[in-house]
C-alpha cells in the first residue's frame, strides 16, 4: 500500500458541495470531493498497488488542467487503471457541479 | 406503418442487484424522508486493514440509512458486496450493532423502528477475524433485542449472497426475502468443497450451488420468506407488506422442536434431491408463515 499526496496551489475557484462516488473494489476507487479551507487544491491517495507515483501525478496533472476548482480530493484505491480514476473524477465533478 | 417496439420486460425494469449498497438502501425509502448517518465524508474507515497493505473504505463497506418506508419508521443497514467481499469488520459491524440498537431503544420508546439487512456479505472479515466473529455475535444479539420490539427484515438480492456469521444473522432475523439470483447459506460452495472434497460438493458446478443455496430453493424450504424478482420496486413493496405484518407470532428460530424433527426425520443413508426436500419441507405446516 502506498500514500501519495499532491499540491495544485493554481486551483483556486471556491466549491460549495461535496460528492462521494466509487468503491472500492477490484479495479476501481472511491474519491471523495470537498471544500478546501485552505487556497488551491491538495490530493490525498491511498493505493493498495504500489510504485505508480508518476501514474498518479499524470492523471492529476491532466484533470487539474481543466479544473479549477479549491478542493480537497481523498481517494482509496483498489487498483482502478488511468481511464478508470479519470472517470470516477468526472463523475464527481458532475455531482458536485450539477 | 407504425411498428410497435416490443421491448422485454427486463429492460425497462429497475434492477436492483445492479445497484451499489448506497443506491439498494435509498431505493427503499419515501422520497426526501432519509439521510445517511455516519456516512463516508466522516470518513470512519477499518484501522486494520492499512496495516496489512489493503485500501480501505471510507464506510468500511456499511451503509446506513434512517427514515421512512411506507410512512413508518426504519433504518436500512446496507453491506457492500464489492468492497472486501462485504465482510464483516470492527468499525462495519459496530455501525450495524449501534444501529440496530438504536432502533430497539426507539422502538421501546414507542417509536417503533424496523430494520432492514442488506446483506451482501462472505462473513467475518478475515484480515479483522476475532473481532469480526465479536461484531458478528453482538450483531446477532442486537437483532434479537429487536426483533421483540420491531421486525427486522434480511434482504439477500445477490449477486455476492449471504454467508458465514451472517446468514446465522439472515437465520435469526424476522422475515427474509431473497431473489433467484442470490445464495444464502452457512458455508459457502468452496469452504465445503476445500473442508470435504470435491465429491461432497463441486464449487464449479453453478447449477448444484443455485439448487442447494439459491433464493427458489431455500424459499420453498421455508428458510426464507419471499421470493422477489430483481426489481427495486417489488423490493420496496416487499419491504413494506413486512413492516405492515408487524412482528411474526413466531420466529422461525423460536421453532427448535419442528426443526429438530425435521432434521431427525431426513434419509441420509440416500442423497437427497434439492427439489425433493423443498417438496417435504415447504408441504409441511408450521414453518412456513
Amino acid at each position: 500500500m502506498e500514500q501519495i499526496e499532491f499540491s495544485y496551489p493554481e486551483a483556486k475557484r471556491l466549491i460549495a458541495r461535496r460528492a462521494h462516488v466509487g468503491v472500492v473494489g477490484s479495479g476501481d476507487m472511491e474519491v471523495l470531493l470537498e471544500p478546501n479551507s485552505e487556497k488551491g487544491a491538495r490530493v490525498f491517495i491511498t493505493t493498495s498497488v504500489n510504485g505508480f507515483r508518476n501514474t498518479w501525478k499524470a492523471i492529476f496533472d491532466r484533470f487539474f488542467s481543466k479544473f479549477d476548482g479549491a478542493v480537497r480530493i481523498h481517494i482509496n484505491d483498489a487498483g482502478a487503471t488511468p481511464g478508470s480514476v479519470l472517470l470516477r473524477l468526472e463523475q464527481a465533478v458532475e455531482v458536485i457541479e450539477q | 406503418m407504425n411498428t410497435p417496439v416490443l421491448a422485454p420486460i427486463f429492460v425497462n425494469r429497475k434492477s436492483f442487484i445492479e445497484l451499489d449498497a448506497r443506491a439498494r438502501a435509498q431505493s427503499l425509502f419515501d422520497e426526501g424522508t432519509w439521510k445517511e448517518l455516519v456516512g463516508p465524508f466522516d470518513r470512519i474507515e477499518s484501522p486494520w486493514l492499512a496495516q496489512q497493505g489493503i485500501a480501505p473504505q471510507f464506510d468500511d463497506g456499511c451503509v446506513v440509512i434512517k427514515g421512512k418506508i411506507g410512512g413508518s419508521r426504519a433504518v436500512a443497514i446496507a453491506f457492500e458486496g464489492a468492497f472486501q467481499g462485504g465482510s464483516v469488520g470492527e468499525v462495519s459491524g459496530a455501525k450495524m450493532t449501534c444501529a440496530l440498537d438504536l432502533a430497539t431503544k426507539d422502538s421501546k420508546a414507542g417509536k417503533s423502528t424496523a430494520a432492514i439487512l442488506l446483506l451482501e456479505t462472505g462473513g467475518v472479515r478475515l484480515q479483522e477475524a476475532n473481532l469480526g466473529l465479536a461484531a458478528v455475535a453482538e450483531i446477532i444479539s442486537s437483532a434479537l433485542a429487536l426483533r421483540q420490539h420491531a421486525p427486522v427484515i434480511t434482504i439477500v438480492a445477490g449477486t455476492v449472497g449471504c454467508f458465514g456469521g451472517m446468514s446465522l444473522v439472515a437465520g435469526v432475523s424476522s422475515y427474509t426475502i431473497m431473489t433467484r439470483e442470490a445464495r444464502l447459506g452457512l458455508n459457502g460452495p468452496e469452504v465445503i468443497e476445500q473442508e470435504s472434497g470435491i465429491d461432497e460438493f463441486d464449487s464449479s458446478d453453478r447449477a448444484l450451488i443455485w439448487a442447494i443455496h439459491g433464493g427458489e430453493q431455500r424459499v420453498g424450504m421455508g428458510l426464507a420468506d419471499s421470493l422477489v424478482e430483481d426489481d427495486a420496486d417489488k423490493i420496496t413493496a416487499a419491504v413494506r407488506g413486512c413492516i405492515s405484518k408487524g412482528i411474526p407470532e413466531k420466529h422461525r428460530t423460536e421453532q427448535v422442536a419442528l426443526y429438530r424433527a425435521r432434521i431427525a426425520a431426513l434419509d441420509t443413508s440416500r442423497q437427497i434431491a434439492p427439489p425433493a426436500l423443498r417438496q417435504e419441507w415447504g408441504s409441511l405446516k408450521g414453518g412456513v408463515r
